[in-house]
């Protein structure tokens, strides 16, 4: 085990004293207008300067090379090609780990069927305490974890440490309780486990994506294969040092790095009963192809393209700071992020000057200084997939708006970009750009802007921000969308059921609408069974 | 039907003797044609096929619909939708009440519909079964958003609640060998929350769906809101599994059997297409397709046809 050496502080990004230019040689855009006057009061961000605050990372060991973590242990892969994982903030290799091959998936999910049957028979009580104490272990190393999410990621070190992991512990704790509550969970019916489960998982959350994955499936009495993504394998190959350390029965949860096609393989492989899945809706299509007539379950958490819908009578200083959660937050790299701005015509302006001044105030760099807003994207390939969407913006006519911030020289970095005059047939307006770019339409009434919101094949989110409460449950019911956040944006908890309508996916995450997707409900027997006091 | 038969060859035989024809009553035999937006129509194919009864006697002839009317029953689905979702939970209630009076009342003409399809045993308590679904799923109506939704106790300051809503329009393939029951078990559930459905009926038995569009249009079922199309079923499937208004199949009469090497091409294709589109698709499991038994049933089966929407509120002064 080597320790890897602190990254270097970058410098963090200055004080914006003159007002910001757009970089206009870069993109050849039209610079916006001033900022409407009669904007009204505005909330002052700064100046203030700040010093780099680094997160130590001398907590955080990161072996220079990993196995797969299968029945119960680290084991050398079959497989001899491997992946060099990156911190995006340097482009520096962090380590090594296996691309695993077919050899590799066979075993694990040989592993996970093995312990299929001594697992899924466990008492429910058996199963929560186990959970209950990688809940409490995540809790235990949240900071070495927020760490290494950050290293891996290059999400701001702020973010993994009060989203990410707590959000991770806390899926376990809730899901927990399932595990000996599952007779109560749905009435009239038995829930059985699937069986052995294949669940893939994307970069934007790695640990807690891990989370949402294995904490319901190993409540439910499954066992699991879990394939991290290609990018981001670190934490989850931390997190098998967890379920070690908290003696879970080996077999039942197996972690195998590596790529897409280490996915296609573990997801075709005859012994898993249920595939879920997390990641774009390409790739969601072509695992639906994958399993036509197999019989397995499958569960889909695709792309987005949310409207955040702000109506005049709105608070705007708070429908500022929502939408800046909404499309910056971990860099846009968020399926449900409200990447389309629906901005009722009469305030546009005034919200589009509040949300240039605030763009202003962003502070990006280096994700392991704690002040920093906006760390690094997770890839190359992801940063020039966004740059390519916000070309495609600017040739299409609409105006672009990025402050004037220093990007670090090293690493994978990208201003916060507004783009005003954009149209439903742009690209930016229609397809999924997973950075941190917002596009902003407007519109005049409610009805048009039901009609826009929903134009779009997706259908995962949506924001609505007005004062107006029968608004808020007129607009809420007309939503093609599976999570509705109200004069809020991106909130997230074990209860609250996630996931998507329409190309955004089916089934859910959280409360007991997610523990559906890892169930078999078999009728309860005529004895028995019957509630109290009914008769049979 | 042999009787049909005899009294042909009577009429023909009185007709040659110059004996007067109304001495015995030639019966009018029904047409049986697709139900789309409210409506009895002939396939826009102009096909239909003959419908044998398992003895291989020639019950009557159905429309042979086509890719084209399954496109029409999907856009008169997609428009009728809406607004039944719309209804008052305890309005669906009622018109899926009425829908088992109806069928009740026409019982042993049903029954009788079904005896000729698959055969005479169990035909009136298959019907009677049909009729008690109905009523089970009506009174679902208005409570399974209770069973199935409710509120969520999230950390902060806020107020989360969970929803089920009907997915859409929702494609049903029927159960092929239970032509009436097996429909009714599959169709009731969609139809609870406020889906609008298009029925690809039994291939070979397709009469008793036609008369259960019959009953449904009688009720007070809006038009639009099932739709029922006869005819060979792979090339209908394909259109209905690709069609990218189509939100839930339910391929419950496309089950592969286990046993047999070659079959499931259909199952295989629906699904690749349905999959295209992020289509959902739903399959009844063993225990629901027991069709007599009241494990057939089941709230969670509605659920299978709703998306749960959740909402988020901050509390504040």
């Amino acid at each position: 085990m080597t320790r890897i050496a602190p990254t270097s502080p970058q410098a963090p990004a200055q004080p914006k004293e003159a007002p910001a230019q757009p970089p206009a040689a870069e993109t050849g855009a039209p610079r916006l207008p001033a900022p409407a006057p009669g904007a009204g009061a505005q909330l002052e961000f700064g100046p203030h300067s700040y010093a780099p605050a680094p997160e130590a990372t001398d907590l955080v060991e990161i072996a220079p090379s990993y196995g797969l973590f299968i029945d119960g242990e680290f084991v050398a892969p079959r497989s001899d090609q491997t992946i060099t994982t990156l911190n995006p903030a340097t482009a520096r290799p962090l380590s090594v780990v296996p691309q695993s091959g077919p050899e590799d998936v066979d075993l694990a999910v040989a592993a996970a069927g093995k312990a299929a049957v001594s697992w899924g028979r466990a008492p429910g009580k058996v199963r929560a305490r186990y959970l209950y104490r990688i809940a409490r272990l995540l809790q235990e190393r949240s900071r070495e974890f927020a760490v290494l999410e950050t290293l891996d990621n290059g999400k701001p070190v702020k973010e993994s440490r009060d989203v990410d992991i707590p959000l991770a512990a806390a899926h376990f704790f809730h899901h927990a309780g399932w595990a000996d509550k599952l007779e109560y969970a749905f009435a009239g019916a038995v829930a059985r486990p699937v069986g052995p489960v294949g669940q893939v998982i994307p970069w934007n959350f790695p640990l807690l994506m891990a989370a949402w994955k294995l904490a319901p499936a190993l409540a439910a009495g499954n066992t699991v294969v879990l394939k991290p993504a290609e990018t981001t394998p670190l934490s989850a190959l931390a997190l098998a040092d967890v379920l070690q350390e908290a003696d879970l029965p080996p077999g039942v949860v197996n972690i195998i790095t590596g790529n897409g096609i280490t996915g296609d393989a573990l997801v075709r492989h005859q012994g898993v009963r249920k595939v879920a899945f997390t990641g774009s809706t390409v790739v969601g299509k072509s695992i639906g192809s994958a399993l036509a007539g197999s019989g397995k379950r499958l569960t889909l958490e695709l792309g987005g393209k949310a409207a955040n819908i702000v109506f005049e009578d709105a608070a705007l200083d708070q429908v500022t700071e929502g939408i800046v959660n909404g499309i910056y937050f971990n860099q846009g790299q968020v399926c449900c992020a409200g990447s389309r701005l629906l901005v009722q015509e009469s305030v546009a302006e005034t919200v589009v000057a509040k949300l240039r001044r605030r763009l202003d105030t962003l502070r990006v760099g280096d994700p392991l200084d704690k002040n920093t807003d906006i760390g690094a994207v997770n890839s190359a390939a992801q940063l020039s997939k966004i740059a390519e969407l916000v070309n495609s913006g600017v040739d299409e006519g609409a105006e672009i708006y990025q402050p004037a911030c220093d990007l670090p020289d090293i690493g994978y970095f990208f201003r916060p970009t507004l783009f005003c005059g954009v149209s439903q047939s742009h690209r930016i307006a229609r397809e999924e750009i997973f950075g941190p770019v917002l596009s902003v339409l407007t519109f005049r009434t409610p009805d048009e802007a039901v009609e826009k919101a929903n134009n779009t094949a997706y259908g995962l989110s949506a924001g609505i921000w007005t004062e107006k409460g029968s608004r808020i449950l007129w607009m809420a019911e007309r939503m093609k969308a599976g999570v509705v956040w109200a004069n809020t944006f991106n909130r997230f908890d074990p209860a609250s059921p996630f996931g998507g309508y329409r190309e955004s996916g089916y089934g859910r995450e959280g409360g007991r609408q997610g523990m559906l997707s890892y169930v078999e409900l078999e009728p309860a027997g005529p004895a028995g069974a019957a509630p109290a006091g009914a008769t049979a | 039907m042999a009787q049909d038969e005899l009294l042909g060859l009577l009429g023909r035989r009185r007709e040659g003797d110059g004996v007067k024809a109304n001495d015995r009553r030639l019966n009018v035999r029904k047409t049986y044609k697709m139900f789309v937006g409210g409506a009895f129509v002939r396939s826009e194919s102009g096909r239909s096929y003959p419908v044998h009864s398992p003895d291989g006697e020639l019950l009557a002839r159905a429309s042979a619909g086509s890719r084209k009317d399954v496109r029409d029953a999907v856009r008169s689905a997609r428009g009728a939708q809406p607004g039944w979702a719309a209804r008052s939970a305890y309005n669906r209630g009622q018109i899926l009440y009425r829908v088992a009076e109806v069928m009740d009342s026409r019982r042993s003409e049903v029954a009788e519909e079904v005896a000729r399809a698959v055969g005479g045993h169990a035909a009136v308590s298959e019907v009677d079964a049909a009729v008690d679904r109905w009523v089970w799923y009506a009174g679902w109506c208005d409570k399974f958003p209770q069973v199935l939704g409710g509120a969520n106790p999230v950390a902060g300051d806020y107020f989360n609640f969970t929803v089920p809503e009907p997915v859409g329009v929702v494609g049903i393939a029927a159960p092929e060998n239970s032509p009436l029951l097996g429909l009714v078990s599959r169709l009731a559930p969609a139809l609870v929350s406020g889906n609008a459905a298009v029925v690809l009926s039994s291939e070979c038995f397709p009469l008793p769906s036609v008369t259960l569009a019959e009953i449904l249009a009688t009720g007070d079922v809006p038009p639009g809101v099932v739709n029922v199309l006869t005819g060979r079923r792979p090339a209908m499937l394909a259109a209905l599994a690709g069609h990218g208004e189509v939100d839930c199949l339910d391929l419950t009469g496309c089950e592969q059997t286990p046993q047999s090497g070659d079959g499931p091409e259909p199952l295989v294709e629906a699904e690749s297409l349905a999959a295209k589109s992020v289509t959902r698709v739903v399959k009844a499991t063993t225990a629901q397709r027991l069709w007599f038994e009241p494990s057939s049933e089941s709230p969670y089966l509605i659920g299978e046809f709703c998306e749960y929407k959740t909402v988020w509120h901050p509390k504040g002064r």
